[in-house]
């Protein structure tokens, strides 16, 4: 591989706190071997030269919940469709979900994801298994043997462990092999049938609703638990204002967790679903316009940690129901970055903090070495125009499934090159 | 004073989903069109040709009684080729989706799509996919259209208007399409609209709706002149919303003590089916100085003819 030089971009790097106009060289094993003002067009020779005047750089987004198809779901998603979105995106390493067919709860699973992506895979794929065998929350998993094999954390994805029996199991033999529990924050009672926010429109769309409480019950569980433990313990996706206040009442007593936000749960609320559009059908769904600006809020305070595209590609014949039958979750890994960029242009959040939730906080709760651009560190980046004015169309959509939940926005900001280990996989 | 009406209103809907999408010149032409048929039903030769040629299709999802043979019966009188689809025996049960069930029945190019399914929103959903037009006959716990104006029509021929009247609706407000619908179209005529219930099944939200709440029916019942009752929609429940029906029937069941809260010409109605002894006394029912259910079932063929015929005259 040629040496590659970034050159006249601002360059952001939140994990080494870092925000200059400079440039990045990129050696020939596809490692950052410089970075700053120093790395120029005058002191580097003989490498390709890419100008990004104007653009900035930044670490390749680490989306921390994202669905993908296999095995089981291929035709709504698989590695190598999933990395062209990705790298579109300008995502570079992407935690999986387990809520496959059959699912990862066991080693061999584990074993044929990890061998699949990295046969398939552009982008850097960090495997989760399940908390519970079959993810039915009744018996936990092999953990030691899983995270021996490389499982880097711990979930049953689209449910949540009901019992407090269980969970303090979990708890308990978690924190002895110390491993990342990830939990799906809902109570299943409470939102038994439920498909939209507890509110009005609820009542009017005839709808079954899930209530913030179920949200609230677990969080509250779960903080106890934790506080018996002191294990790794990150919650999934909070939609509602009153999780954040739990949550940052145990934060400010200094229990020691991590959280995670949906970017449609930032840019969507409930109205937006209007007369039952099922590709806004979301898990958690989405609630009314003051929890959306309180998740802001909470992002902005640092009491959010992470934000994730939670990606859930669904093929039409899952979404071409009624909004009782159809499935939940939105495709939207490509628009993660642009999606929050929204978030900067209007004045809700500085850059940095949004690029630090997305690159930095979760290579660092993962436990994986992406997510910065430290010298020697693999050369996983991220260029975009912060301004380019551009409007999503299904049509252009690269995921395999198109449900995505924000057709037809205005946007503000697209990524123009991707890198992973060094390799230009994306040029726009 | 009904002519003068047809020729100013026009109709604007090419289906009929929900009350909520009407405005009241439209409610007053459909109440208003029904009063000719609730003449016609009562004579001997019933038959006209208003819909001759026309294909009528009744897709239900959900058992129905009343509202399919209403709709049948509407159908055939107004001269239309009706076929009812029994969807408990059919390929849905097999697999099918609602939207390739539509698209089948699509093929065989009806002009009448008269669907009543357990979702929310179904009829919604059909009415995007074919080009005929489509008659909610109630979606989940949503919408039940004609039930509401059959209601106002039943209302309006016993008390002689509906503006100023205070209308309660009892029962399993949460899970009933009947009474959102009435909600929506009592409120739009004029009505001072109650529901009354159980805190468990009445929606958080219900007096966004422009009504008043009353857990306590002696109270709500308070200077009343129509009684809505409702069923317990147990087909819709998950687990248990009140301890039992013996408790339901001593504080929300409608009986001989409880009506005397009401105007003393109060009128019941109930839009069926009814559990006699558990949401209503039985002799209660059947008085005729007071119930009004059967005269319901009796304005319902003429509203639904007259809901055929509109929509129908809409499309030429």
């Amino acid at each position: 591989m040629k040496k590659q030089c970034i050159i006249n971009t601002r360059i952001i790097d939140p994990g080494n706190n870092i925000d200059q106009i400079g440039g990045l060289l990129i050696n020939e094993e596809g490692k950052i071997e410089a970075i700053g003002a120093k790395v120029t067009k005058d002191n580097v020779s003989d490498a390709i030269i890419y100008d990004c005047k104007d653009k900035i750089t930044i670490p390749g987004i680490v989306d921390m919940r994202v669905f993908v198809g296999e095995p089981g779901f291929e035709y709504k998603e698989n590695f190598r469709t999933l990395s062209q979105a990705a790298v579109s995106g300008g995502v570079t390493a992407v935690a999986t979900m387990p809520n496959t067919n059959p699912v990862i709860d066991n080693v061999s699973t584990l074993d044929f994801v990890k061998r699949r992506s990295r046969d398939k895979s552009t982008i850097k794929i960090f495997p989760l298994a399940t908390l519970t065998k079959n993810a039915d929350g009744k018996e936990i998993t092999e953990f030691g043997l899983l995270k021996l094999r490389g499982a880097w954390g711990f979930t049953d994805g689209l449910s949540c462990v009901q019992s407090n029996k269980v969970m303090d199991r979990i708890f308990n033999y978690g924190k002895n092999k110390e491993i990342l529990i990830i939990q799906f924050t809902q109570d299943n009672e409470l939102s038994e049938n439920g498909v939209i926010n507890d509110s009005l429109l609820a009542t009017k769309l005839g709808l079954k609703s899930i209530p913030a409480i179920a949200e609230q019950i677990i969080i509250e569980r779960d903080l106890l638990l934790l506080e018996q433990y002191h294990t790794k313990y990150h919650i999934a996706l909070i939609s509602s204002k009153e999780s954040i206040d739990i949550i940052k009442k145990a934060k400010e007593k200094g229990l020691k967790f991590t959280v995670g936000v949906s970017i449609n749960n930032l840019s969507l609320n409930d109205n937006d679903i209007g007369d039952f559009k099922t590709f806004l059908k979301l898990s958690p769904p989405l609630r009314s316009e003051q929890d959306r600006l309180a998740l802001i809020k909470a992002v902005k305070e640092g009491i959010i940690d992470v934000i994730v595209s939670d990606h859930k590609p669904e093929d039409e014949e899952s979404k071409r129901l009624t909004f009782q039958q159809a499935a939940s979750g939105a495709s939207g890994i490509e628009t993660l970055l642009p999606l929050a960029l929204e978030l900067f242009h209007n004045g809700s959040c500085e850059l940095n903090l949004l690029i630090k939730n997305l690159t930095s906080n979760p290579a660092k709760i993962l436990g994986i070495r992406n997510g910065t651009l430290s010298v020697g560190s693999e050369a996983d980046i991220a260029v975009f125009d912060l301004n380019k004015p551009w409007v999503l169309k299904k049509e252009n959509i690269l995921s395999k499934s198109k449900n995505t939940a924000i057709e037809n926005r205005k946007l503000q900001g697209k990524v123009s090159k991707t890198f992973i280990n060094g390799k230009l996989v994306f040029s726009e | 004073m009904a002519i003068n009406l047809k020729t100013a209103v026009k109709f604007t809907h090419k289906h009929l989903l929900g009350i909520q999408y009407l405005s009241i010149p439209e409610v007053n032409l459909i109440l208003d069109e029904s009063l000719a048929f609730v003449e016609l039903n009562r004579q001997e030769n019933k038959k006209l040709k208003i819909l001759n040629g026309k294909t009528q299709i009744n897709l239900f999802f959900e058992n129905s009684t009343r509202t399919l043979s209403s709709f049948e019966l509407a159908g055939k009188r107004l001269g239309a080729d009706v076929m009812n689809m029994n969807v408990a025996h059919s390929s849905i049960k097999k697999g099918e989706t609602l939207i390739d069930t539509a698209m089948t029945l699509n093929a065989m190019h009806p002009d009448l799509l008269v669907i009543r399914h357990q979702d929310s929103g179904a009829a919604n959903l059909l009415s995007q996919k074919v080009n005929c037009s489509v008659i909610n006959a109630g979606d989940g716990t949503r919408e039940h259209p004609t039930q509401a104006l059959l209601d106002a029509m039943t209302i309006k021929m016993k008390k002689g208007k509906i503006e100023g009247l205070r209308v309660a609706i009892c029962g399993d407000i949460m899970h009933s399409r009947v009474a959102r619908s009435n909600i929506y179209l009592l409120n739009m005529l004029g009505a001072e609209v109650r529901v009354i219930g159980p805190s468990t099944l009445m929606p958080k939200y219900i007096e966004s709706f422009g009504v008043k709440a009353f857990t306590d029916m002696e109270k709500g019942l308070e200077g009343s002149d129509i009684i809505m009752m409702l069923r317990m929609q147990t087909e819709r429940m998950d687990g248990s919303y009140v301890p039992s029906t013996r408790e339901y029937y001593e504080f929300f069941a409608l009986d001989y003590k409880k009506i005397k809260n009401a105007k003393a010409d109060a009128l019941i109605m109930h839009p069926g089916p009814m559990n006699r002894g558990i949401e209503i006394d039985t002799s209660l029912a059947d008085d005729i100085n007071r119930s009004i259910i059967i005269q319901q079932v009796e304005m319902g063929v003429a509203v639904r003819m007259a809901v055929l015929k509109i929509l129908m005259e809409n499309k030429k």
